[in-house]
């Protein structure tokens, strides 16, 4: 049974059934069932390119709406660094930290900080002895389900550590309690201002067995037009962030792999670059690298379809801001500052997408019969049909899931031997 | 018994950008099969090695893979130059991999030895000026 809870829906009102999100869709996750785009949740990564694409804005993300935070007496914003790019001329992170404590929040613990702290850790990382590599960064929510879902060879190479958002909210709940021991931790939430859906899907779903300390998740979008109507940048503000330069970069793609100093990493942004960058490292056919940074939104973080900038300007804006940054703020100088529960217990179990049958013979006799078909279908990928391709279609059929009279190719062949049949069948003599 | 699966795959030669795409789609169809990781992986290293050989040395060719119930089979004919000597071939580092070949990171003398490595069973059958054949296998 599927229990994995994503993060997508659909305004089936909006939705044309044009066909685009399915034609996107890196995991062939989408059909077209009665003039309207349905998700196969086995398959959806949460990669988001449907929302993306869709040009009805039919596709939405479930995210949590900022009114939940009244149902807890401490509220902490733990906002994504891709946050601070969405503001022009912004030259100090304080005024939107500010920000988030004057629309309601008790408390700020920025994911900058945590990432800090995760790129030290992963500089010691690398240096152990006999660790898989290249170590791949488990930042991205939809790379780490894609290499449990697909590349189940590469989950040694994970690197060992949740991403910041995870570290951010666990060692934000753990310092609150401390600072507040009049608090239950129930009383506590930890609300993470997000790029993404995926990121909302991760906190719902957590890791393997692990539970997200992450409780809501509020889209960037919805928090940006709060923040726009408090952020007064001409009074001077008390909010100071505690992170530099090396936090605030992980925002874009290369921003975690250039923490580490070393020449040897790639990053990787836009989830078909992902893909065929983990076929590569599978295949075993890439230079010797020690890091690779993937990011399934185009430029990183700052391109997830909750942000409001156009990523490119949002990169710029980034720059601009770290000029005036230190280069990190953050450094772990005993091992204990990352709270040992943030650590990877367990990778959740190998779910392989698309497997056509749990026994060998019949999955090759179901194939030989795709195979078969596929020959007869008309190759053209049109969609119409309701799948992304002819093959996806040859699939569908042989699975029970399509019927094969639903290719517009294939019926107006028919059509046109009814026309021809007609017209010879029929002597008309000559009026 | 199930019938025998056959996959039959055109390797353009001279093209290193599509170089790799067999490997790819065997992935896929293997994973769809439900044949377990490790097997695949060493299926597709295997394949790639000698996608990429097919590419440099012979202009191409046509590789297949036949999946059956106790193993995954690869052919790759070519009728490329052939292999002069087969077991200097298969040392570790030798190349005859031309330098514009090298300068791109591939030729560096792995490909035969990588695909004996991974597989159960690799035979090379080889006729100097005619092409060469190699036959691999993967017990599941």
């Amino acid at each position: 049974m599927n229990t994995y809870i994503h993060s997508v829906s659909l305004d089936s009102s909006k939705c044309t059934g044009c066909t685009t999100c399915m034609k996107h869709c890196p995991t062939e996750a989408i059909r077209i069932r009665n003039g309207c785009a349905v998700i196969d949740s086995e398959r959806c990564i949460d990669c988001g390119e449907c929302i993306r694409n869709c040009p009805n804005n039919a596709k939405k993300s479930i995210c949590n709406s900022f009114d939940e935070i009244q149902n807890y007496k401490y509220k902490i914003a733990l906002p994504a660094p891709a946050l601070l790019a969405q503001f022009d001329n912004l030259d100090n992170a304080g005024f939107v930290l500010q920000g988030l404590l004057d629309i309601g929040f008790d408390e700020v613990f920025e994911v900058s900080k945590a990432a800090e702290l995760v790129s030290a850790y992963t500089r010691l990382y690398l240096q152990t002895e006999g660790i898989k590599k290249p170590v791949i960064s488990t930042a991205c929510p939809v790379v780490a389900r894609l290499i449990v879902l697909r590349f189940p060879f590469l989950k040694d190479n994970l690197l060992p550590l949740l991403p910041p958002m995870e570290v951010a909210a666990a060692m934000a709940k753990k310092e609150a309690l401390e600072k507040h021991p009049e608090l239950k931790a129930e009383e506590i939430c930890t609300c993470f201002i997000s790029p993404c859906p995926a990121k909302m899907s991760y906190a719902r779903n957590g890791f393997g067995s692990y539970k997200s300390e992450v409780d809501l998740v509020v889209s960037m979008s919805e928090i940006y037009l709060k923040l726009i109507n408090v952020m007064d940048r001409e009074k001077a503000c008390d909010a100071v962030s505690q992170a530099g330069r090396i936090g605030v970069s992980w925002a874009i793609c290369g921003g975690e792999g250039s923490a580490l100093l070393n020449d040897k990493i790639l990053a990787a942004d836009g989830i078909n670059n992902v893909i065929s960058v983990l076929d590569q490292i599978e295949d075993g056919n890439i230079p010797p690298i020690d890091f690779v940074e993937l990011n399934a939104c185009p430029s990183g973080c700052v391109g997830g379809v909750l942000t409001i900038e156009n990523p490119y300007v949002a990169k710029n804006r980034l720059h601009t801001l770290r000029r005036y940054m230190p280069i990190s703020l953050n450094s772990i100088s005993d091992e204990e500052y990352i709270p040992k529960e943030s650590f990877i217990s367990d990778i959740p179990s190998y779910k392989p997408l698309n497997r056509l049958s749990d026994n060998l013979g019949e999955s090759m006799r179901l194939m030989s019969q795709i195979q078969a078909l596929r020959k007869e279908l008309p190759g053209i990928d049109c969609g119409s049909c309701g799948a992304p391709n002819c093959r996806a279609f040859a699939e569908d059929i042989v699975m029970g899931n399509a019927d094969r009279n639903e290719c517009i190719i294939a019926y107006k062949e028919l059509i046109k031997k009814y026309i021809k049949d007609y017209d010879g069948g029929e002597t008309v003599d000559g009026k | 018994m199930a019938e025998p699966l056959v996959f039959r795959f055109e390797v353009d030669g001279d093209n290193f950008t599509s170089a790799g795409q067999a490997s790819v789609q065997v992935k896929k169809n293997l994973r769809e099969l439900g044949v377990d990781p490790e097997t695949i992986r060493r299926v597709s290293i295997a394949m790639y090695e000698g996608e990429i050989n097919m590419v440099i040395h012979a202009k191409g060719g046509v590789a297949e893979v036949i999946v059956s119930d106790e193993s995954v089979e690869i052919i790759l004919r070519d009728s490329g130059p052939g292999i002069a000597n087969i077991e200097q071939a298969m040392q570790e580092g030798f190349s005859t991999a031309p330098d514009n070949v090298r300068s791109l990171g591939f030729g560096a003398g792995m490909g035969l030895p990588n695909m004996k490595r991974y597989t159960d069973y690799m035979h090379i059958d080889s006729v100097v000026g005619e092409g060469t054949t190699i036959t691999m296998k993967v017990n599941f």
